[in-house]
């Protein structure tokens, strides 16, 4: 099929099956999708989208057919995105599973693993949360000291994580643990899938400056998991972290161009436009515009990083460059938002649900350049891989 | 839209690149600066330009061109941005030949196009007259009289204007709407005065007074002027723009050789982090500049109707980079940054002209913003 009887037949499928409730942008965090066993649709029209973008696989465009997803070429996947974008349609589903652990086992995964759990993901059946993090294991991330030791055909696992994004409502955790305690640093680091209902899994939410908060303190006390439930080889762990930490940057990068709100929108909200719906101070509206170049500049090396990678180079260090200015991006939009909504942003808690909520993005948006490796983690990488300036 | 290179693309950069930096690296400019050059550029090199297709990049073939588009035009340009070499290239194979292509009629097509392409004559494209760049504030008149025009205003800092043969003028009608005017410099009433300017480039300030012309002088083949002229000063601001990521590519490219060589306190400056993550946020960057230069660049010659807002944001995130990147590499060469024997103080020069030219980031954000409705 050539690409522009794609992109007709898609636009058809799409106009045909959107539900109208999900061609309105996401107003706030409960308009997301997230899946999984314990899950409550918002409205008929969020379960009906699922189901019918599932069905075709278009939750996960671009995996494979035979584990849930929609077997698109990458050129056909980017047109899918377009078309949903330029009819409004919300993601059917947003997940840790299809953003970082789906391409981690695509790639390192056992085909059993890949047969168990990754249709699952595709359909939102499963809601997966990720353990990295310690509280003495940030930036430093191969420090951490959560152990597991062998017993027969499963390991014991005791330890702690904090930053677990969404953990006290997920089903599983894909987790770093190290399981070989004499091997170097980097080396005795294992990559393991845990079910959260297994006994001696607990979580613990924490509060952030932004109120609400989706991290939490996750422990492991006598947890066991099988030998099986280890993804690549025992030692491969952080092999595993760091392509899987380049789709995480990749995902949290993507906030930066799409969805939410913008200054734009920010400026109507707050009715600080002139009668020809311009931004009404001119020196915002100038900062506005350097946003928007920028944006567009990020979205361009976005694409050039897919077609260089279509190409067979590969993106590699690439990640971090993307990932420390997607996020200096988004930071930048929401203080411009709070710019632009005056006083109005300031607003904690109201009447209406969204009430709130772009004070609460903005704070929110801080974690973006710290969580994922921070800016400086990021600009470290750069200098050291693609410059390669000498160590001090 | 690709934003890799194919192959012939590919062979067009890697030539170019080897020629420019065996027969125009900044040596020669050098000298040229040091003579006191009277063109700014070298007559032989423009020539030697010529031989190799590039003036008719962007020439169609029925007119002896290459027609190889805005995206090869580009390459080149940056290409010449990393060698700091001066040429008509951009004001003539540009500039004039765009506009010849979009708003000329065939006659004149013929008459100047060859000419172009020969590397005969240079064709300088005159369009602000005020300090910064503004296409709106036009005062230049070309009125009918008779069956000619009388063309009357003043034109400042037209690149290349010290050596052109011929200029494209755009003026207002009798109607006030914009027209292009292709003037001979030679004309009755011309006059023109070279303006040194801090990156030693040579273009001209001229005066048109009372210029009785003949009514081929009016480039009148397009069926609307005033969209022809917004699309020739885009293919200009895009080019310009592959230019700046040139300046900017090549000053980052010797800071960081230059900063692993250079030692202090017994180890090389780069092992610092207070330089390691400047370098790093520069080339961050000089990436995104990258991409929006060759978004704008393809966008030009494939959907040229949705080029407005990529060209000018394009322009302003190169001029705002190569800016950025030449500042930083002063900065970090330190006290030798400063004398005129190192070279990244004239890609520091080079970097604010080439921004100025067409438009500076300023003025491109202001753009963004009216082209997105906000």
């Amino acid at each position: 099929m050539s690409l522009d009887t794609f992109r007709t037949e898609t636009r058809a499928w799409l106009e045909a099956n959107c539900p109208p409730g999900m061609r309105v942008p996401a107003k706030g965090e409960a308009d997301i999708c997230w899946g999984g066993r314990n899950w409550t649709f918002a409205s008929d029209d969020q379960r009906i989208w699922l189901e019918r973008m599932a069905e075709r696989g278009w939750t996960v465009p671009t995996w494979p057919k035979e584990y849930g997803g929609g077997g698109l070429s990458k050129e056909e996947g980017f047109i899918l995105k377009e078309e949903m974008k330029a009819m409004k349609a919300r993601s059917p589903l947003d997940s840790f599973g299809i953003w970082m652990l789906g391409p981690a086992l695509l790639k390192y995964g056992s085909e059993e693993q890949k047969r168990e759990h990754l249709p699952k993901i595709a359909r939102g059946e499963i809601r997966w949360c990720q353990g990295y993090s310690e509280p003495g294991a940030g930036s430093d991330l191969a420090s951490l000291r959560t152990k597991g030791v062998l017993d027969g055909d499963e390991y014991v696992i005791n330890g702690q994580k904090v930053w677990t994004s969404y953990a006290d409502k997920s089903d599983w955790i894909f987790a770093l643990v190290r399981t070989e305690a004499d091997a170097p640093k980097h080396l005795g680091i294992s990559f393991i899938l845990i079910d959260m209902d297994t006994p001696g899994v607990s979580t613990k939410p924490i509060k952030l400056i932004s109120g609400k908060s989706p991290f939490c303190e996750t422990f492991f006390d006598d947890v066991r998991a099988p030998v099986s439930n280890v993804v690549g080889k025992p030692g491969q762990g952080w092999d595993i972290a760091k392509y899987l930490l380049s789709h995480e940057r990749a995902g949290i990068v993507s906030d930066a161009v799409s969805g939410g709100l913008n200054p734009v929108g920010a400026a109507h909200l707050a009715g600080e436009v002139d009668e020809k719906g311009r931004i009404a101070d001119p020196i915002l509206r100038g900062d506005v515009a350097r946003l928007t170049i920028d944006a567009l500049a990020f979205e361009s090396t976005l694409r050039r990083v897919k077609d260089e990678a279509d190409k067979g180079e590969g993106v590699g260090a690439k990640a971090s460059i993307l990932k420390y200015v997607g996020t200096e991006l988004n930071k930048r939009r929401h203080e411009l938002n709070m710019s632009a909504l005056g006083s109005d942003g300031l607003l904690w808690e109201g009447e209406k649900e969204e009430d709130g909520e772009a004070a609460r993005s903005w704070l929110r948006s801080r974690a973006n350049s710290i969580e994922g490796g921070t800016s400086e983690i990021q600009l470290n990488i750069v200098a050291k891989r693609v410059l390669e300036l000498p160590g001090t | 839209m690709s934003f890799v290179l194919n192959e012939e693309e590919q062979m067009l950069r890697d030539s170019a690149r080897s020629f420019l930096t065996e027969t125009a690296p900044v040596t020669a400019f050098r000298k040229l600066r040091d003579e006191n050059n009277p063109d700014g550029f070298s007559r032989d090199l423009w020539l030697s330009m010529a031989e190799m297709g590039w003036t008719g990049i962007l020439v169609e073939e029925d007119h002896g061109g290459a027609d190889f588009g805005v995206f090869a035009a580009g390459l080149l340009l940056q290409e010449m941005g990393r060698t700091l070499t001066p040429s008509p290239f951009l004001s003539t194979a540009v500039l004039a030949a765009t506009a010849l292509r979009v708003a000329g009629s065939e006659a004149q097509k013929a008459k100047w196009l060859p000419k172009i392409v020969s590397g005969e004559t240079v064709i300088g494209f005159a369009v602000d007259e005020r300090a910064r760049h503004n296409p709106e504030h036009i005062n230049t008149t070309a009125k009918k009289q008779g069956n000619g025009l009388v063309l009357n205003g003043t034109k400042r800092f037209v690149a290349n204007g010290a050596a052109a043969d011929a200029v494209i003028v755009v003026a207002r009608n009798e109607d006030g709407a914009p027209c292009l005017v292709l003037v001979d410099c030679n004309q009755k009433g011309v006059t023109r005065k070279a303006r040194r300017t801090v990156d030693s480039h040579l273009p001209a300030d001229f005066t048109f007074e009372d210029v009785t012309l003949d009514g081929d002088a009016l480039l009148d083949g397009a069926d609307n002027t005033e969209g022809a002229l917004k699309h020739i000063l885009d293919v200009g601001r895009a080019c310009i723009a592959a230019e700046s990521l040139g300046v900017a590519e090549q000053a980052f490219d010797v800071t960081i050789d230059y900063i692993k060589e250079r030692e202090q306190f017994g180890v090389p400056i780069a092992s610092f982090q207070g330089l390691q993550h400047r370098a790093a946020h520069l080339l961050s960057e000089i990436e995104m500049a990258r991409s929006i230069v060759m978004k704008a660049l393809r966008t030009l010659d494939e959907t040229p109707s949705q080029a407005p807002i990529w060209a000018a944001a394009a322009k302003a995130k190169a001029t705002a980079v190569s800016r950025l990147a030449t500042s930083e590499g002063i900065q970090m060469f330190g006290g030798v940054g400063m004398t005129d024997e190192y070279d990244i103080g004239l890609y520091y020069k080079r970097a604010q002209a080439a921004g100025e030219f067409l438009g500076d980031d300023a003025w491109g954000a202001g753009q963004v913003a009216n082209l997105s409705g906000y």
